[in-house]
């Protein structure tokens, strides 16, 4: 706590700060990473996260199973996030919320805005742990018009869990990846009844018994089903899709396009780091470095595909150590 | 003579009588917004009625946000007059009104050796519509000035004043000069019919009854009914021609620096690569023509095909995503001129088919509008000191709202846009009724994650703001 008012203090004295390591991202892996550091014995560590509250995508996950391998319990995501959050408060570690990273200079030198202003931090190490996110419907080139009811899963829970909302009461649900089942289960609690989950391939992308989920939430499962066309012009009114070369229009008022996950890697896109062809993650080193060596990459923006919070966490302690070693040996 | 109108003759107090003014203005497209302000100007009272909940509801919604020199438009047409004049005006007011400019230039690329035998005639026809800053360029200038281009562009035209504007805070601008000035506006009132009684027009909105001595058509797309609605008759009819286009991510923004447009055919100004004042890449419009005048739906194969025309043209697009796919309609006709109807009879002016130049030509138009009207005999007296009101930037390469602190909480991360922009946006003198509105007036989800990250938040701070909301069903949860 200290430590934060302090580098706020210095932040506005002179729009400029420097520390041994700035994690970007204070999802499992940012948080993971943090305390590891610390455990080494690194104090100067500063977590930059443009949300007003910490914890990452966990947030908005109103279900267990988080939180296994860290507290060995089981947990809703919200909990899990908030635990993770007191956890870095308890170890003085500064986490500066609605901070966002604006660009990543070379060598480490990060622009940073919040609501008091911007600033400079000069940071020897820098951990880029911003995550992953779900392809949007536009950059699936998806056919039709684009009126209200249209979302990512991601965007579904963050009303459901943090602000009470929902953006539609039945919608077609595009995908069948594990995250289009914890969609399921996001509309069950909200009293959102899906008119039914469609699936190019033929079969669903999860294994039993998560595939049976859907006749547990009451959603027939289309295999070989493929979305032709959304129909509407405020509000979603029907979706047309094809189904082994049947057409066919379905009423609903939403469409939920789950999954094709893409990592949140715009910043180091932007700041020129070189990102995998294929993945659009960053593209690093064993040791988890990128192409610049003061820039580490881990968790869920590298993972292709993408891996669960526990994960995530694990990968931030490996990510810690890796950057423990290499400031060691730079005799930081 | 009719000097500018007193509350005598003009009075709105009997009962039935919503709102009166000097000119009604149907259509709050960018025509009707620029014909608003240069009207508020010269001194008139105007009404301007716009059937969607918010302006920009029709061809303006969605379009290139090029600015035109109007080098490749039919010369001696009042296109052309209206697009040179357009030009030149925006470039004065610009800066008053805080909209951007984005002095990218453009290249006429000739891709083949059958367009590079165009190039001559697309050269001379530009000195003749008087633009005589064109320079005809080869491989090694074309590589210079565009590094990334794909090499098999063989030659081009550099056209140096083709500009990039914001498409939606121009014509916002100009409305809210009239708005500041005394103008008012009227959404969510269709103009359904009317009468004409030698002096004065009644017409019928779905929200009452408006008076006015002259009206200036300006619905764009609905020109032609509108015309047949109060004349009972039209000269020409819509025929919508939709223009699909796709959006990069910011990071191809640093691929190219000017407007990469085609050689053009008699239809069409073709498929254009273009940075825009947001700080992306965009590759569009197509051409299409369909019977909707409202049906803006995009099709994944146009797309697909626009996504890779692009990357033949700029190899580099390649590694860069998508952020976004829309398209607009443009108010086309049977004939490719503007349509003007200039009915003296009927105190009543038409300003149709303004197809594919008319974010350009608006202030250009706007002007012909006023001296159609002292044609009329009308005359109004100018305001000595208008009021010149300035509107958010919302442009990448000038500072935006998230550069000043204080700005709240950043709410869209992907376009940077700040709480206090979107209060500003939903208050004021001309406040977004819709969502697409405050879209349009922000910037909000409109970027690499259409809303992955923001809808929630932007659900809960325009809860019950709008007629149609991100949530629905609100509290029942
Ligand atoms: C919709 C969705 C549902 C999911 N459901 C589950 C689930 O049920 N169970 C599960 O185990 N996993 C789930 N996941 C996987 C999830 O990615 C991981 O659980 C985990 O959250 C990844 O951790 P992370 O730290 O790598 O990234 P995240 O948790 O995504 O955290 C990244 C953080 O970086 C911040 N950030 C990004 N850019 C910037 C910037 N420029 N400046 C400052 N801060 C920035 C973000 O605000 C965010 O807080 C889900 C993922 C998604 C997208
Ligand atoms: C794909 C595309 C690309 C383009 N690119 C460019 C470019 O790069 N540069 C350029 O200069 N121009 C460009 N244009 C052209 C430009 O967008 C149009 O010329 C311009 O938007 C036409 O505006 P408008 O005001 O005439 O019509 P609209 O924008 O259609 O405005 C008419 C308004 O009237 C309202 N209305 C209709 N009927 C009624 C009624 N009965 N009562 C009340 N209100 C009514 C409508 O709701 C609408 O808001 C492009 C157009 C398209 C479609």
């Amino acid at each position: 706590m200290i430590l934060s008012a302090l580098v706020k203090m210095m932040s506005k004295a002179c729009n400029r700060t420097s520390c041994s390591v700035a994690i970007i991202g204070s999802g499992p892996t940012g948080i993971a990473a943090a305390l590891e550091l610390k455990k080494s014995g690194i104090t100067d560590i500063i977590i930059l996260e443009r949300e007003k509250e910490g914890g990452g995508v966990p947030r908005h996950c109103g279900h267990p199973p988080f939180g296994l391998h860290e507290y060995h319990r089981i947990l809703t995501g919200p909990v899990y996030a908030r635990r993770n959050v007191q956890t870095v408060q308890d170890e003085n570690i500064p986490l500066l919320l609605r901070h966002s990273v604006t660009s990543l200079g070379p060598n480490g030198l990060l622009e940073v805005v919040s609501p008091e202003g911007g600033m400079q931090i000069d940071a020897k190490r820098v951990l880029l742990a911003t995550g992953t996110r779900e392809t949007p419907r536009s950059a699936r080139f998806v056919s039709g018009t684009r009126p209200l009811g249209i979302c990512n899963t991601g965007a579904l829970q963050a009303m459901v869990y943090l602000k009470n909302m929902v953006p539609f009461r039945r919608p077609l649900v595009v995908g069948s990846e594990i995250v289009s089942f914890s969609a399921l289960w996001t509309c069950k609690k909200a009293g959102i009844q899906p008119v039914a989950m469609i699936e190019k391939e033929d079969h669903p992308q999860v294994r039993r018994p998560i595939s049976l989920a859907c006749r547990y939430f009451g959603v027939p499962l289309l295999l070989n089903t493929t979305i032709e066309k959304i129909i509407g012009t405020e509000r979603v009114r029907s979706v047309q899709i094809i189904q082994q070369d049947n057409q066919r229009e379905v009423t609903c008022d939403g469409v939920l396009f789950t999954g094709r996950f893409v990592p949140e890697s715009s910043l180091a896109r932007l700041g020129d780091l070189t990102l995998d062809a294929t993945t659009a993650c960053p593209l690093t080193d064993k040791h988890g470095r990128c192409s610049d060596p003061a820039y580490f990459a881990a968790g869920n923006l590298t993972h292709h595909p993408v891996r669960v919070a526990g994960q995530c966490f694990k990968s931030g302690r490996i990510i810690a150590k890796e950057i423990y070693k290499d400031l060691d040996s730079a005799g930081g | 003579m009719i000097t500018r109108s007193n509350s005598d003759t003009l009075s709105c107090d009997r009962r039935r009588i919503l709102a009166c003014a000097d000119v009604v203005i149907i259509g709050g497209g960018v025509v009707g917004c620029a014909v608003a302000r240069r009207l508020t100007l010269e001194g008139a009272t105007v009404l301007l009625l716009e059937k969607a909940p918010d302006i920009l509801d029709g061809a303006s919604k969605g379009n290139s946000a090029i600015l035109h020199t109007g080098f490749d438009a039919p010369p001696g047409t009042l296109e052309w007059k209206c697009v040179q004049e357009g030009h030149r005006e925006y470039l004065e007011i610009h800066e008053s009104l805080g909209l951007p400019l984005l002095k990218t230039g453009a290249m006429v690329v000739a891709w083949n050796e059958e367009e590079e035998k165009r190039l001559a005639a697309v050269f001379e026809k530009g000195g003749k519509n008087g633009v005589d800053d064109l320079r005809l360029i080869g491989q090694n200038e074309i590589h210079q000035l565009e590094p990334n281009l794909d090499p098999s562009a063989r030659a081009a035209i550099y056209v140096p004043r083709e500009y990039v504007i914001d498409p939606w805070s121009a014509p916002l601008a100009y409305l809210l000069q009239a708005v500041e000035n005394g103008g008012k506006v009227l959404c969510d009132a269709e103009v359904t019919g009317g009468s004409f009684d030698g002096h004065h027009w009644r017409l019928e909105t779905s929200r009452g009854l408006v008076k006015s001595r002259y009206v200036v058509n300006c619905a764009g797309l609905y020109g032609d009914i509108v015309d047949q609605r109060l004349l009972g008759e039209s000269d020409f009819t819509i025929m919508p021609r939709k223009g699909q286009f796709v959006v990069f991510d910011k990071a191809a923004a640093k691929l190219i620096n000017s407007i990469i447009l085609p050689v053009p055919s008699a239809r069409t100004k073709g498929i254009v690569l273009f940075p825009t004042i947001f700080g992306n890449m965009m590759v569009g419009p197509t051409a299409e023509d369909q019977k909707s005048r409202d049906d803006a739906s995009v099709d994944t194969q146009t797309l697909s095909m626009l996504a890779e025309k692009g990357k033949t043209m700029l190899p580099g697009l390649a590694d860069i995503p998508v952020t976004a796919t829309y398209a607009g309609i443009r108010p086309a006709t049977e004939e490719s001129p503007y349509r003007i109807r200039n009915d003296h009879e009927r105190n009543w002016i038409t300003l149709g088919g303004i197809r594919s130049t008319g974010l350009t030509a608006a202030l250009g138009l706007a002007r012909h509008v006023h001296s159609l009207l002292q044609e009329h005999e009308v005359e109004f007296i100018p305001l000595k000191k208008p009021l010149i009101p300035k509107v958010p930037n919302l442009a990448e390469h000038l500072p935006r709202d998230y550069r000043t602190p204080g700005f709240g909480e950043i709410v869209c991360h992907c376009e940077m846009v700040t709480s206090r922009e979107i209060n500003a946006a939903l208050n004021g003198k001309l406040p977004a009724h819709s969502l697409s509105g405050l879209k349009r007036r922000t910037r909000v989800t409109m970027g690499r994650c259409q809303g992955f990250y923001c809808s929630a938040r932007l659900a809960e701070i325009t809860r019950g703001k709008f007629r149609d909301s991100l949530g629905v069903g609100e509290d029942d949860v």
